[in-house]
């Protein structure tokens, strides 16, 4: 193993958040508060209790996890995505590291990141509400899982995308409706039946159930169910990650 | 001994149809200066990358140090220096973070002693904490290689090094090889500049069309090949050769003042003395005899037009 590479890739990118600091950390924390000042304390206040919980401490999880999927993606995809751009991915190839390397060292970096932006998120939102976290090391499963995946996720995005356009595209254009038709605003119990069913095929369901089943023990699935999908998204994009660097698939022609 | 970097009957084609490399053997010794001249999409950087790892071959074994560069490329990788040819460089990074970037990631500890000392080597020191869009061209030529050198390679790709690079940098390279040379690294380069291989080469290879044309120490090359011209200048003009003097197939040029020999510098007779008695016996008065060999560029012309 070269750890030496691994710390290398790991800490330039994140020196590239460092430059960034007002893109990467200022600006979500931004949105979100002007999320719980709208929802939380404007219309929040005017809404019912949502399963025992106020519908401020309710969207929590839900806007937690939307930051966290946005920045990780953005980030994993980004990392790998420039370095092709401007050409300088020719040391990353020319270099003695393994693809399981390159992987740790970027989306490691890419998680680190996303991690530190939801934690100031959480940390922001309890100043609007109140938060109790009920299984805190379930909680802290399910972060982290959901920050590796979704920056292995945008990694390979990274490597598919062949312009900004395309990079931009899931981010921009899939994630956002995928968050907001997950449950993170509502329970899906709240919906008529068939919209029930078309939701459960919603991956991001998933994560933002059992999420919030981590803070306040309610769930629209079981935890264990979310839990599963979580793993399960994870091996799949490690096995594309994988099937990319055995391939040289877009990397190396 | 056996050579440090082993290349056999290596091809490359790409989905397209197009064949890069056709089947390309090659031998590199360690420590020497191999250059490799050949035209605009001949297959030189084809077949860089792919010792470096950045291109996948289609067929053949390239070994460095006896490894397989596919198999032990971490053995092979950590030893080869590569300096490309664009000026690929991060934006926002300083000068020093990339290249100890460069160090960490062929796996070397960090040691910003040698990094100081490579900076220095290059003029770059004072630079080392600008931010690498602000450089000029040939600053940032200077950072591919301190990059290169971070991790004190054994063998060295330099693709293209002097290509935009003004002459005072141009000759800070060769002398900068001279150094690298003496420090027993093996340095291969491609370049345009015939007048480059031919000041800092040991050997040259042609390459064309994806296939290597010939390899030759430099000097053998340039003796077996070269020809040489002898010019005549005349103390009076002529409108025309006189006809004692056809048989040598001089050229007549400046106004009737110059007469133009061409002879075979290797041949047994070079007809250079018969042709002086020629000469006077027609009546030319001589007024000044120059001659000159052709140089490596006449060289490669020829032989990269007879390919086609």
């Amino acid at each position: 193993m070269n750890f030496e590479a691994i710390k290398s890739i790991y800490f330039f990118e994140m020196a590239r958040t460092r430059r960034t600091l007002l893109q990467s950390v200022v600006s979500p924390v931004i949105t979100t508060s002007l999320y719980f000042i709208v929802f939380g304390a404007a219309i929040g206040s005017r809404m019912q209790e949502v399963q025992g919980v106020s519908y401020g401490a309710f969207i929590a999880p839900g806007l937690i996890m939307l930051t966290l999927l946005n920045q990780c993606i953005g980030n994993g995809s980004f990392g790998i995505y420039f370095p092709k751009f401007t050409g300088t991915i020719y040391e990353i190839l020319s270099a003695p590291v393994s693809m399981i390397e390159i992987v740790i060292g970027y989306v490691g970096a890419a998680a680190t990141k996303g991690l530190i932006v939801g934690t100031i998120i959480l940390l922001t939102a309890s100043l609007f509400v109140d938060i109790s976290i009920k299984h805190p090391l379930m909680m802290v499963l399910f972060f982290v899982l959901t920050a590796v995946s979704f920056s292995l996720f945008g990694f390979m995005i990274g490597i598919w995308a062949k312009d900004f356009e395309q990079l931009n595209l899931f981010p921009m254009l899939i994630v956002p409706p995928l968050v907001f038709l997950g449950g993170s605003f509502y329970s899906i119990h709240m919906l008529p039946p068939f919209w029930q069913t078309v939701s459960h095929f919603n991956p991001v369901l998933y994560l933002v159930s059992g999420f919030r089943w981590s803070f306040y023990e309610i769930a629209d699935v079981s935890p264990v169910v979310s839990l599963v999908t979580v793993l399960c998204f994870l091996l799949v994009c490690l096995s594309i990650t994988a099937w990319i660097f055995k391939t040289g698939y877009k990397l190396k022609n | 001994m056996a050579p440090i970097v082993s290349i056999r009957n290596l091809t490359k084609s790409y989905a397209s149809g197009f064949t890069a490399l056709k089947g390309v053997d090659l031998d590199i010794e360690e420590g020497e200066i191999l250059a490799l001249l050949g035209p605009n999409g001949a297959g030189k950087t084809t077949m860089i990358s792919i010792v470096c790892g950045i291109v996948t071959p289609s067929g053949g074994t390239v070994t460095v140090a006896g490894n397989d560069i596919l198999t032990d490329f971490r053995k092979t990788r950590a030893i080869i220096g590569l300096v490309p040819q664009e000026l690929t460089l991060d934006a926002f990074e300083t000068v020093w973070n990339t290249v100890a970037f460069s160090r960490g990631l062929h796996g070397c500890k960090p040691d910003p002693a040698l990094i100081e000392r490579i900076l220095k080597d290059l003029s770059l020191y004072d630079k080392k904490d600008t931010v690498l869009r602000h450089l000029s061209g040939g600053m940032r030529r200077r950072v591919l290689i301190a990059k290169a050198l971070s991790y004190e390679p054994k063998v060295l790709f330099l693709d293209e090094p002097t290509a935009g690079v003004d002459v005072s940098l141009r000759k800070d390279m060769w002398q900068l090889v001279e150094r690298l040379r003496a420090a027993g690294v093996t340095i291969i380069l491609t370049t345009h500049y015939i007048e480059e291989a031919e000041e800092i080469a040991d050997r040259i290879g042609v390459i064309n069309h994806g296939e290597i044309l010939l390899v030759e120490e430099k000097k053998a090359l340039m003796a077996k090949l070269g020809r040489k011209q002898m010019t005549v200048e005349l103390a009076e003009p002529i409108t025309a050769i006189p006809d004692a003097l056809a048989p040598y197939g001089l050229t007549l040029g400046e106004e009737g003042h110059r007469l133009v020999y061409e002879f075979d510098s290797s041949g047994e007779r070079t007809g250079i003395s018969s042709l002086l008695s020629a000469l006077s016996q027609c009546g030319l008065r001589v007024r000044d005899i120059s001659t000159e060999q052709s140089s490596l560029e006449d060289i490669f012309v020829e032989l990269v037009g007879a390919g086609k």
